[in-house]
C-alpha cells in the first residue's frame, strides 16, 4: 500500500510518501497506527496522539475501524486549516 | 464548479463568468478569504498552504454537491489556492446564486464551514522565530457542527 503524511506529521516523520506491505495481521486503520508508532520515536511522537490525527483511505475520510487491503492509498494527517 | 490551484484570482471576473447568461439569479453571495499578517500575538510574514492533490477536490466536490442538495442553487464556484501566500493575498473564494438571498447567504457560509474542517489543507506561516504549523480550530468545529443539528 501507499502511505501519505501531511503537513506536521510530514515534518515530524521526516518523509512524505512510502510504500508498505501491509503486514501480517494488520486489518484495518487503527492496528496500521499502532504498528506504525512502534517503528520509533518520530512516529510514536507524531501519531501518539490520537485525537490530532485524520485518516483518508483511497481519498475518502475512515474512522478507526476502516478494514485495509493491498494496494490502498493511505493518507495520515492533522486536522485540517484551509479556508 | 471547483478549482484548487497556486495562482491568484480575480473576484469580480469570477462571479460575471458564474453568473453570465443564468438570469434566473436573484443574488450572489460571496466570501473571500484572505492572509492576515498577525496570528494572535504573533507577526506572519508569509503562510504556505499545502495540500492533498486529488482528496482536495474530491472533497471539494462533494461538499459543493451537499450545498446544492440542501439549497436551490442556480450556480456555485469554490477557488482554493495553495502554495506561498503573502500577508493581504487572496486565499479562498466561495460564491453562491441563487434566485433570492436567503439561499446565497445561508450556503456560502455553509461552503466555508465545512471547507474549513474537511478540505485538506494545512497552512505554514512564517513567524519571527521561524514557520510554525498552524493548530486547528476548535471554533471552526463547533462552526461546522451547527449545520448537523435538526
Amino acid at each position: 500500500m501507499k502511505l501519505l503524511y501531511f503537513a506536521h506529521l510530514r515534518t515530524k516523520i521526516g518523509t512524505a510518501e512510502e510504500q508498505l506491505d501491509l503486514p501480517p495481521g494488520i486489518g484495518d486503520v487503527a492496528a496500521l497506527l499502532e504498528f506504525l508508532k512502534g517503528r520509533g520515536p518520530k512516529f510514536a511522537d507524531a501519531l501518539g496522539n490520537r485525537k490530532a490525527v485524520r485518516v483518508a483511505v483511497n481519498q475518502t475520510y475512515v474512522g478507526w475501524d476502516h478494514p485495509l487491503k493491498p494496494g490502498d492509498e493511505v493518507a495520515i494527517f492533522p486536522p485540517v486549516t484551509g479556508g | 464548479m471547483i478549482r484548487v490551484q497556486p495562482e491568484d484570482f480575480d473576484v469580480g471576473a469570477e462571479i460575471e463568468a458564474l453568473t453570465r447568461g443564468k438570469t434566473g439569479i436573484g443574488g450572489v453571495a460571496s466570501f473571500v478569504g484572505l492572509m492576515r499578517d498577525v496570528a494572535g500575538d504573533k507577526s506572519i510574514s508569509a503562510m504556505t498552504l499545502e495540500h492533498y492533490p486529488g482528496m482536495t477536490e474530491r472533497e471539494l466536490e462533494r461538499i459543493e454537491a451537499e450545498a446544492q442538495r440542501r439549497w436551490p442553487l442556480i450556480a456555485s464556484l469554490v477557488i482554493h489556492r495553495y502554495g506561498r501566500m503573502l500577508p493581504g493575498d487572496r486565499i479562498v473564494l466561495v460564491a453562491t446564486a441563487s434566485a433570492h438571498r436567503a439561499a446565497a447567504f445561508e450556503s456560502c457560509e455553509f461552503l466555508m464551514d465545512y471547507l474549513k474542517t474537511k478540505a485538506p489543507f494545512w497552512k505554514q506561516e512564517e513567524t519571527p522565530e521561524g514557520a510554525r504549523w498552524v493548530a486547528a480550530d476548535a471554533s471552526d468545529d463547533a462552526a461546522a457542527s451547527r449545520w448537523t443539528k435538526e
